[in-house]
């Protein structure tokens, strides 16, 4: 049974469809890369999945279960999903410890000290176990969307959803980003990345799913996509993005 | 005859004082109170509390504290059917009063804090009141520093609207005081003074508090 499936999804923003009858599975460890340009849906979809973006039609199940509009059940929800956004979101008035620790003591009533336990797991687990004591603003982009990768894993999720994590980031850093990723993905975490990192996404997806116009326009292994595009849109999409070095 | 402006005089002054500070803590306290649940209401997701908040805000801010003055008074004459002391009504207008534009302050500084912070703390399985504890009110505290201290300093002076019903606060005492001596330009520099004295330091203590927040969170808002 696939950990998440999405059935017909559609998605309204006014007069705009911006997605547009979505069906797509994701199986346990899974790793699924969703490539577009920009105005695609791939945001908005992933969005859905965890119930920041309300859907007009179609259904989610997560774990065979329907997703919950709200109240409880979503929260519920939520403590098995987590997202990692693009503009890290990190809580500027916490340092990174009450940052990690916030969720598991405050929607998941675990004691400080097992959370705490938990904080310096996570943040081995993204090589920043010596900023435990230091507050967002005092850290690079890089650590900062690190630690907010630290802060989502500390939920114990058991899927993760990524809304272009890199994008933000200056070209430097995006690399200490990328190598978390990997190895996360290494570990048979089950993930949802929308990326523009097509070497990641080659490398490390097993599916990638190309949007256009709020519809998955193509899907399957990133490798066969990337070689042979079956239609227009992909082919001149990849010719646009894809890197020599990529290749 | 006429007396002179010696020490007597000067500590009736600060007795008045007393009452200035007195009646400016009641109505930060009891209007901070009420002004937070009003920042609540203003942006709540249940339209008719932000609608009666809004309503609330709009009206007194909307007329003169000195008409407020005089309805409390009056209207607490009219419902109690007896002649009241001036402290009930005073205190109750100026808690009113002071509900209103911290509330307004307040829900400025709630909005204030990016949505993505709401979200942040919703993608963490937090309730909407968690959200609101531990993620957004925090942050909006450390914006809503600047503007409550400064509506605090215009209340303890707006005190001085409260002689107008007999209530002896400091600028009525020290109108006492130049009724006796005929000394207006010692008594009121002296009046000023004092204003100075409690409402200055407090100024200070609020750009103190500022920076020290602001260097524990390794923020650079002070050039």
């Amino acid at each position: 049974m696939p950990l998440l499936a999405l059935s017909g999804i559609r998605k309204r923003f006014g007069a705009n469809l911006v997605l547009d009858d979505v069906s797509l599975t994701v199986e346990p460890g899974e790793v699924v890369a969703i490539v577009g340009r920009s105005g695609s849906g791939k945001t908005t979809l992933l969005r859905c999945v965890n119930g920041l973006e309300t859907i007009d039609d179609g259904s989610i199940a997560f774990d065979g279960k329907p997703l919950p509009k709200g109240g409880a059940g979503l929260r519920e929800l939520r403590r098995q999903i987590g997202i990692v956004f693009q503009s890290f979101n990190l809580f500027p008035h916490h340092s990174v410890e009450r940052n990690i620790t916030l969720g598991p003591t405050i929607a998941n009533k675990l004691p400080l000290a097992d959370a705490r336990t938990i904080a310096r797991d996570v943040l081995r687990q993204v090589d920043l176990e010596d900023k435990i004591s230091a507050y967002p603003a005092q850290l690079s982009g890089g650590q900062q969307q690190r630690v907010a990768i630290a802060r989502a894993l500390a939920m114990r999720p058991r899927l993760m959803l990524f809304d272009e994590i890199t994008s933000a980031l200056d070209p430097e850093l995006v690399g200490e980003v990328v190598n978390v990723l990997e190895r996360l993905a290494t570990s048979g975490m089950t993930m949802m990345l929308v990326t523009h990192e097509m070497g990641f996404a080659r490398r490390t997806a097993d599916t990638l799913v190309f949007m256009h116009q709020g519809r998955v326009w193509e899907k399957g292994p990133p490798r066969e996509l990337f070689a042979a595009p079956k239609t227009r849109e992909l082919e001149t999409f990849v010719r646009a993005v894809l890197q020599p070095h990529d290749q | 005859m006429s007396r002179d402006f010696e020490w007597p005089e000067f500590l009736f002054l600060l007795g008045a004082l007393r009452w200035t500070v007195v009646l400016a803590i009641i109505a930060f306290v009891g209007g901070g109170i009420a002004g937070l649940l009003l920042a609540l209401a203003r942006t709540a997701a249940i339209a008719p509390l932000r609608w009666l908040a809004a309503g609330y805000i709009g009206v007194i801010q909307g007329t003169p504290v000195l008409m407020q003055l005089f309805l409390a008074y009056y209207g607490l004459a009219v419902l109690t059917g007896i002649r009241i002391d001036p402290w009930p009504a005073v205190t109750v207008a100026f808690t009113m009063y002071a509900a209103a534009f911290l509330g307004e302050i307040w829900r400025g500084s709630i909005q204030a804090i990016p949505r993505q912070q709401w979200e942040a703390g919703a993608a963490l399985a937090l309730s909407a009141p968690s959200q609101l504890r531990h993620v957004i009110l925090p942050q909006a505290f450390r914006i809503s520093i600047p503007p409550t201290v400064g509506f605090l300093v215009q209340l303890i002076k707006g005190t001085s609207i409260a002689s107008i019903i007999g209530f002896v606060e400091l600028a009525r005492a020290g109108q006492l005081i130049v009724n006796v001596t005929f000394q207006p330009m010692v008594v009121y520099p002296i009046v000023a003074a004092l204003y100075f004295a409690v409402c200055w330091p407090l100024s200070l203590l609020a750009l103190r508090l500022e920076r020290k927040i602001d260097a524990a969170l390794g923020l650079k808002r002070h050039p």
